[in-house]
Formats: C-alpha cells, sequence, structure tokens
C-alpha cells in the first residue's frame, strides 16, 4: 500500500529554468493556487495533468504573467526565469513574454495571410527589413513542420488551415520572436490523432532548443511526450516527478488513484 | 468513464481469478506428481500429464486477457505493474506445471522397475517446492513484497537437499552399475524439483516489483545498466 503522505516533489532538477516559490493565487476571496514550489528543468518538456478546475492552467498562466490581465487577482509568492523574478516591478511584461510564448488549445491565428501571422509579433518587436521577416518566417514555419504544407500559399488567409495546421501556425508564431520557453495549454484537445502525434512529434524535436510546459487533460500523451510530470488537484501540487516515476510507480496515493482512473 | 471503470475493475478481477486457478492446478499438478512416484501409481502419473492441456489453456487465456487490458484500457501504475506481473508469473506456473509433468514421466519410467531405496528427501522437496509455489501466489494476491521476499530465502534449503540428493545416489552409481538409470532418473526428478523452486523465487521477484516497483533480480545486470555499460 502506498504511504498516505500529501505530496511527493522531487527537488532533484539539475538545470531549473523555472522556479516557483511558494505561489499561491486568489480570484477575489477564493483560492486557486496553495502554496506551490517546484522547479522546471531546462529543455525538457514538463507536463501539468490534474481533473478540470485544479489549477494547472492557472499556474501556467503565472509563468508569463497572463493572470495580470484579470481584475481582482492576488499572487503570493514568486516565480523566478534563470535569477530574476518575473514579477518584480521593473520586469517588462511584454519583453516577458517574448522569453515565455504560449500556445492556447483552441488555435488562434489572426484573419490574416499565413505570413503575417508570424511577422506581426517581430514587427513588434522592432524587426522591419524584409529580407531578415523572410528568413524568420520560413525559419519559424520549418521549426513547427509547417513549411512544406504553406510554402505555396504564405499570402493566403491562416483561417483556410486545417485545425492542426493552424494549431502549428500558433507554434511557428510563438517561435517566430525566438522564446526561450514555450508554454502550452491544452495544444492538442479540438485535434484528430494524426494531427495530435504531428504535434506531439513537434514537440519533442523542439525540446532541444526550447523548454516546453504543457498543461493536458490526456494523461497518455503527457506519458509519451514529457520528461516530468505534475500532478495537481484542488489547487495543490500533489506529486511532481520524472515522468516514467510518475506513470509506473508514483508515491502519492492520490496520484495513483487519480491516473489509474478511481477518480477524477 | 465510471461504466469503464467498472468493467475494467471486472476484468482485473478476473485476471486475479484465472491466474490463482492457474497456480491452483499447478500445486494439485506437483502434489500428484510426488504421489506417482512415492505411491508407485502410474494411473495418477498419467492423469498429471493428460491435465496438463489444462493448464496451458489457462495459460493462453491469461494471456489474452492481459492482452486486452494492455491495449483496450492502457493501464497505468499499479494496475500496469499487476498485469505485467501476472503475465510474468503465468510463464512460471506454466513451466511448473512442465516440471510436473516430466516427475511424472521419470515415475512411470521407475515404476517399471524395483525401487531403488526408500523415499524421504525427494518427499521432502515435493513439499517445500509446492510450499513455495503456494506462498509466492499468496503475496501475489496480496501485493505483499515481505511475504515474497522471505518466499525467496527458502529456495537454498531446495538447492541444498538437490545437493546431498546428488551425492547420495552417485555413491549408488558407484558401488552398483545396475542402479545406473534409476539413479539418474531419481537425479532429474530432484532436479525438476530445484527448478520448481527457482520458478517460484521468479514470481516472488515480480511481486516484489509489482508491489514495490522495485527491480531485485539480476543485480549485477542493473549495477551495468545503472553505469550505462554496455552488455
Amino acid at each position: 500500500m502506498k504511504e498516505e503522505s500529501e505530496s511527493a516533489i522531487t527537488n532533484a532538477i539539475e538545470d531549473p529554468v523555472l522556479s516557483v516559490e511558494n505561489v499561491s493565487l486568489f480570484y477575489g476571496p477564493t483560492q486557486a493556487l496553495h502554496d506551490i514550489s517546484f522547479r522546471i528543468p531546462r529543455n525538457r518538456i514538463t507536463a501539468f495533468i490534474g481533473p478540470s478546475g485544479c489549477g494547472k492552467s492557472t499556474l501556467l498562466r503565472c509563468f508569463n504573467r497572463l493572470n495580470d490581465l484579470l481584475d481582482e487577482v492576488t499572487i503570493r509568492g514568486d516565480i523566478r526565469l534563470d535569477d530574476g523574478s518575473i514579477y518584480a516591478p521593473r520586469v517588462d511584461v511584454n519583453a516577458l513574454r517574448k522569453r515565455i510564448g504560449m500556445v492556447f488549445q483552441k488555435s488562434n491565428p489572426f484573419p490574416k495571410s499565413i505570413y503575417e501571422n508570424i511577422a506581426y509579433g517581430c514587427r513588434i518587436h522592432g524587426v522591419k527589413r524584409k529580407g531578415r521577416l523572410d528568413d524568420i518566417v520560413e525559419k519559424s514555419l520549418r521549426g513547427a513542420a509547417l513549411w512544406d504544407e504553406v510554402r505555396d500559399r504564405l499570402g493566403e488567409s491562416a483561417l483556410g488551415l486545417s485545425g492542426g495546421q493552424q494549431q502549428r501556425l500558433c507554434i511557428a508564431r510563438a517561435l517566430a520572436v525566438d522564446p526561450e520557453i514555450i508554454l502550452l495549454d491544452e495544444p492538442c484537445s479540438a485535434l484528430d490523432p494524426i494531427a495530435t502525434a504531428r504535434i506531439e512529434e513537434l514537440l519533442q524535436s523542439l525540446k532541444h532548443e526550447y523548454t516546453m510546459v504543457i498543461v493536458t487533460h490526456n494523461m497518455q500523451q503527457a506519458s509519451r511526450v514529457s520528461d516530468y510530470t505534475a500532478f495537481m488537484y484542488l489547487g495543490r501540487l500533489i506529486e511532481y516527478q520524472e515522468t516514467e516515476r510518475l506513470f509506473l510507480n508514483p508515491i502519492v496515493r492520490q496520484t495513483e488513484d487519480y491516473i489509474t482512473g478511481r477518480f477524477g | 468513464m465510471e461504466r469503464k471503470q467498472r468493467h475494467f475493475e471486472e476484468l482485473l478481477d478476473q485476471l486475479r481469478e484465472k491466474v490463482l486457478r492457474l497456480g491452483g492446478l499447478v500445486e494439485q499438478a506437483i502434489s500428484r506428481s510426488v504421489r506417482s512416484l512415492v505411491d508407485r501409481d502410474s494411473e495418477m502419473a498419467r492423469r498429471v500429464i493428460s491435465d496438463d492441456h489444462a493448464i496451458d489453456r489457462l495459460e493462453l487465456e491469461v494471456d489474452q486477457l492481459c492482452m486486452d487490458l494492455l491495449g483496450l484500457h492502457q493501464p497505468m501504475a499499479r494496475d500496469l505493474r499487476f498485469i505485467t506481473t501476472a503475465m510474468k508469473i503465468t510463464t512460471d506456473l506454466e513451466r511448473i506445471g512442465d516440471h510436473a509433468v516430466n516427475i511424472s514421466e521419470r515415475a512411470l519410467e521407475l515404476n517399471e522397475e524395483p525401487q531403488l531405496k526408500p523415499f524421504i528427501d525427494i518427499p521432502l522437496m515435493a513439499n517445500r517446492a509446492q510450499e513455495m509455489v503456494r506462498s509466492s501466489l499468496d503475496a501475489f494476491v496480496r501485493r505483499d513484497a515481505t511475504a515474497a521476499r522471505s518466499t525467496i530465502s527458502m529456495d537454498e534449503e531446495l538447492n541444498r537437499r538437490m545437493e546431498q540428493i546428488f551425492r547420495e545416489l552417485l555413491s549408488y552409481m558407484i558401488e552398483d552399475p545396475r542402479t545406473v538409470t534409476r539413479a539418474l532418473r531419481l537425479t532429474f526428478v530432484a532436479k525438476y524439483f530445484e527448478r520448481i523452486g527457482d520458478q517460484a523465487k521468479n514470481i516472488c521477484e515480480q511481486v516484489v516489483f509489482m508491489a514495490k516497483g522495485e527491480v531485485i533480480k539480476h543485480p549485477r545486470a542493473q549495477t551495468d545498466m545503472e553505469g550505462g555499460s554496455e552488455p
């Protein structure tokens, strides 16, 4: 039988890029995250799993300060990117979001051409020269394994792409501004198994250059793609381990019950 | 989701039940095979041999059920360890059944000739081997790593007795070459019981993995793997 410990969070993270330190988050009076501390390794894929409402997306959104946009959100504790706090007063949030990009559940391309979808962010960050933009567009689309499918129709509307292509376009858009970390919030939940497999393959190929953090409902997906997995429940981080350990032999009973489908 | 879960639990229960039934048949085969020898009961020996197909069939059923569970339900954690353990120990159990058949075959041959010597150590080995099989299965059902480890330690005694029987039979053969055929057959029988002990030990090692996620077999190979050296 499992020991009835409340949580098991590994400290053995060799080269952490993000350190979460005692983070609590409140929506008005309601506490959504409870004193969460752990570290995310560089150039690895970390997955967050847990039942709906467990706080995994909320936690993910803390990493690029997306929760700042909501009224009445209070955050305690700290999150450090390398050595600097991302919540320090002098931090430029736009610059932060350039370093930490995000891909959402529903692909949300701009109602513009495929080319413009990629080039847009770079222009905002000061890249003006056409030749340079062309290079970035090609490199990003190649990085997102989309180039061969769209190279002949870069001027066409991005909305004409299939769901899986749109999602890869959003990943290309995130890559275009050369981030260090990519956050993915349920990136495959609207995709069929083939499009999902392509995204998963893509994540594997990107992991040598980028750190990725993925929120997923799909436990098979978490176990297939990630190196580390965090299990959250009711706003608490219950267990954080190497993925193999967590799925084959979790330490906490609650984790075991969730991944074997006995609750949730 | 909940409906699917209930179905899954039912299948796990079925699997547990089939493995235990298989274990029961195998234990019965061991005890009958030793009786066929000690009581010189050839009828009993033939029964062990013909009943072996029930063991084989149950092995196939367990394999099929495990494949279904793995392929259709994608089990995780303790369920995954339980199913892969059931798959592996079934192979050991089936092999133990084969050893009981081998013992019965030797009994048929030995029963055709005058008894070489009173049976003392062989029934003791048989009891011990049967006890190991039974307690390994108990440990499996209760997911009890401690019981599995203590069962493993029983294997030493079987090895010692095997050595002792071998030495004794060797002295018969040296004294009177006419005993060689019978003595060799009895040596085989002792060896089969010793192998049954080894197989029960395998089951126990698998149970420790199932209960604790800890691999205790082949410690040297494991050290190699951790050191990253090539085999």
